[in-house]
């Protein structure tokens, strides 16, 4: 899987570093937990840059290639950081088939940036993403854990406008 | 003792609907009114009509309110909880008969021919409380194997039943669990596959957010029937609802003594733990998914050795996905007969489908196999919305094929679907219509394979990236028949070369598309044309004089200024600034926009 890799410095706190220790002491004992501990690492830092990757690594007592290989396998992985809201559009078959393409053509329009990007000021961010099995609902896109269904290109504008305040 | 009890769908279809706010405005203007102590509220699993979400029934009537509002809260509670007036304005209202009078569900087109054992508990039960489950008959089935049956007999009512797995391959479940059985090693395990990645199909994450138990209850049976003592469910991290139901029950089933030691007093251990995957459509493949329970990149690995010999951490393994294991307790309970008793001779008992796309009652539907297309379709799916054609139903995702309009009197299973180059898959079916083109189905499915290609051998690597750019080359109208050869040739050379599953099945949709709508691939090629109007290289928007008012709207909104003319006069499109984007389309009041 093609993944973007940030360049942006990093720019983690002590308390992210000691939450992260914490995981690593929990889970060290077996290494097949190491796709575990990435997860916790991505919910703490909200992406995996390589110091993380390295800090996982160390403590994990495994190489950081390996590591590395990991999370440029799955596509949960982020290298690089996501926006303050970041806009997910459901790309499984049944939200293809509505028109699930025409959301992100309006997205890349109404934001400013394609798929996979993050606007400059951190705020927005745009990806496309597997089916989230609400298909019942299709087209949906999510904007972090709100969903919104049934949507229409029409309807981007409105919701867009609603983070932007 | 209750009352009434208030079912309200908790699934991630309802949920996205916004159904657990409306839970929080139930149980408040219950407590405000003063009915707490009358009537409850119970969050259930999915009741599989997603379209009409978000939905809640009251019993004891069974009214089955659909499409709730927040606002709409207050009313039911006043007049129907409170005064025993149904509020039949909400209804579904296919079950309103009259205004005095209301239908069961089960006599509703979408129920009506749905047999329910997988999703049994769906939408009946609190998911979150296995006394609920255990009032339905919950854990009988894992007593009765404890206390009365040998692992053997567990093995032969599996195999008797005719069981086959509803992951997509169809191997038989019972033979499966013998394979195990029959290696001695020190530690042995059970997996669950609930990894869903076939996009658009649902049902196994519907089981375990609404009915968790059941897989626990199933994968300890198959713990004890193999000779396992640990099992591992592997569960999609995008399905957080899922995972937290199922580590409640988890944690439930341990205190009472349900998963642990010694269960039913009879020297049997079993525990089960949760790995989450973090979204590869390989790690569906068994091997693959080992891998990653291990904390690897998800690669296959070359079989044999079969799991069954060398699976997770190098010992025998038995894997299983979802829905095949939420038939086992009723297979246990009930006997193989009543298994073989529904579905056809060669595909036993029933098979959930996630109905989406096209179609108007999208959802969850569980038929007994041998039911045809056109039922599915048409009486139970409410056909094709807004009066469009039906052109094909898509199933297997991107590993199967599609069905067209000529082959709806096909009865679904597992066979008969082979024998017309498609395949049952995990029981995605999507319908399309007149307006989607089939070459950029297939082109869609592709894409998805080429993304997750694990680049583990280079027929799946290589090949699916060259079959997808021969497919572009249609979809852009550069290609000739000759290409068409090529695309045939390549696919087949895929299918016959690639390591594992993934790989095998990638070319199946566009060897459908190319068999059952090979007139439309040759549109692309000969008339350069996309019959559906998807393929953009191949459209072209023109203005007819006669309709045009001469507004200037169009003018205005094109986004490259491809549009000119002035004040009431006709205007025209320059194609070559034109970029297809519809915008004219889709602002013209007078439909003099016509693309083609």
């Amino acid at each position: 899987m093609v993944k973007k890799i940030s360049s942006n410095p990093f720019n983690g706190t002590p308390e992210q570093a000691a939450k992260l220790q914490a995981v690593i002491e929990e889970s060290k004992h077996d290494k097949s937990l190491l796709m575990h501990v990435m997860q916790e690492a991505q919910g703490i830092y909200g992406y995996l840059p390589i110091e993380v990757q390295k800090m996982i690594a160390d403590g994990m007592g495994v190489p950081v290639e390996k590591v590395y290989g990991v999370s440029t396998f799955y596509a949960q992985f982020s290298l690089s950081p996501k926006g303050e809201y970041n806009f997910s559009v459901c790309l499984g078959t049944a939200c293809y088939v509505k028109g699930a393409q025409d959301l992100i053509d309006k997205l890349e329009e109404v934001l400013g940036i394609s798929a996979k990007e993050c606007t400059p000021d951190g705020k927005f961010s745009l990806e496309d993403c597997r089916c989230i099995g609400a298909c019942g609902l299709a087209p949906v896109i999510t904007v972090n854990d709100e969903v919104y269904g049934k949507l229409e290109a029409k309807d981007i504008p409105g919701i867009v406008a609603k983070y932007q305040a | 003792m209750y009352r009434s009890h208030v079912l309200v769908c908790g699934g991630t279809g309802c949920t996205s609907s916004n159904s657990g706010a409306i839970i929080e405005a139930l149980e408040k203007e219950i407590a405000d009114k003063g009915l707490d102590k009358e009537i409850k509220v119970i969050k259930t699993g999915c009741f599989g009509l997603c379209a009409l979400g978000p939905i809640m029934i009251v019993y004891p009537e069974g009214c089955f309110y659909s499409e709730v509002k927040v606002e709409d809260v207050p009313e039911i509670v006043e007049e129907h909880l409170l005064k025993g007036r149904i509020v039949t304005r909400l209804l579904y209202d296919e079950t309103v008969v009259s205004e005095k009078e209301i239908k069961s569900l089960n006599e509703t087109n979408f129920y009506k021919k749905q047999k329910r054992i997988a999703l049994r508990n769906c939408g009946v039960i609190d998911p979150e409380n296995i006394e609920e489950y255990i009032a339905y008959d919950g854990y009988q089935a894992l007593a009765k194997c404890l206390t009365e049956m040998t692992p053997e007999d567990v093995i032969k009512v599996v195999k008797d039943s005719g069981l086959r797995g509803r992951g997509g391959g169809g191997f038989p479940t019972g033979m499966k669990w013998e394979f195990t059985s029959k290696n001695a090693a020190d530690q042995k395990y059970v997996v669950c596959n609930a990894d869903e990645g076939d996009p658009g199909a649902f049902m196994d994450r519907s089981v375990l957010e609404g009915d968790p138990h059941c897989i626990i209850e199933a994968m300890t049976i198959c713990g004890y029937a193999t000779g396992a003592t640990e099992g591992y469910v592997y569960v999609r991290a995008e399905y957080p609802i899922a995972v937290e139901r199922l580590q409640i029950a988890i944690d439930q089933a341990r205190e009472h003594g349900l998963l642990g030691k010694n269960i039913f007093g009879s020297g049997f251990d079993f525990d089960l733990f949760i790995r989450l995957g973090a979204g590869a459509f390989v790690c569906g493949e068994e091997t693959a998914l080992m891998t990653s329970i291990e904390g690897n990149r998800g690669e296959p690995r070359p079989r044999p050795p079969y799991p069954a010999v060398k699976g997770l951490f190098a010992k025998p393994t038995t894997e299983n996905n979802v829905e095949t294991f939420a038939n086992i307790p009723q297979i246990i309970l009930h006997g193989a007969d009543f298994f073989k008793s529904m579905g056809t001779e060669r595909s036993a008992g029933t098979k959930v489908f996630a109905l989406g796309g096209k179609i108007k009652n999208t959802g969850l539907v569980e038929i007994p196999m041998g039911t045809t297309l056109r039922e599915i379709i048409e009486d139970i799916g409410g056909g094709v919305p807004n009066g469009k054609k039906f052109k094909a139903a898509q199933t297997g995702g991107p590993s199967g094929g599609c069905i067209p309009a000529s082959l709806m009197d096909t009865e679904i299973d597992y066979d008969n679907l082979t024998a017309i180059g498609c395949m049952m898959g995990s029981g995605g079916l999507i319908v399309m219509d007149e307006d989607n083109c089939m070459v950029d189905i297939a082109k869609f499915f592709l894409d998805f394979t080429v993304d997750e290609s694990c680049g583990k051998c280079a027929p799946c690597r290589i090949g699916t990236k060259r079959l997808r750019e021969l497919l572009e080359k249609v979809t852009d109208g550069k290609a000739t028949m000759e290409t068409l050869d090529e695309i045939e040739k390549l696919a087949h050379y895929i299918k016959e070369n690639s390591l594992c599953g993934l790989g095998q099945t990638a070319p199946n949709p566009v060897l459908a598309t190319l068999k059952f709508f090979k007139d439309e691939y040759i549109a692309h090629v000969v008339d350069k044309k996309c019959p559906a109007g998807v393929c953009k290289a191949l459209l072209n928007y023109s203005i007819v004089a006669d309709k045009c008012k001469g507004c200037t709207l169009c003018a205005r909104k094109c986004p490259v200024g491809a549009i000119s003319g002035s004040v009431k006069e006709v205007h025209t499109i320059d194609t070559t600034k034109c970029i297809k984007c519809g915008v004219c389309e889709s602002n013209c009041k007078f439909g003099a926009i016509i693309k083609g």
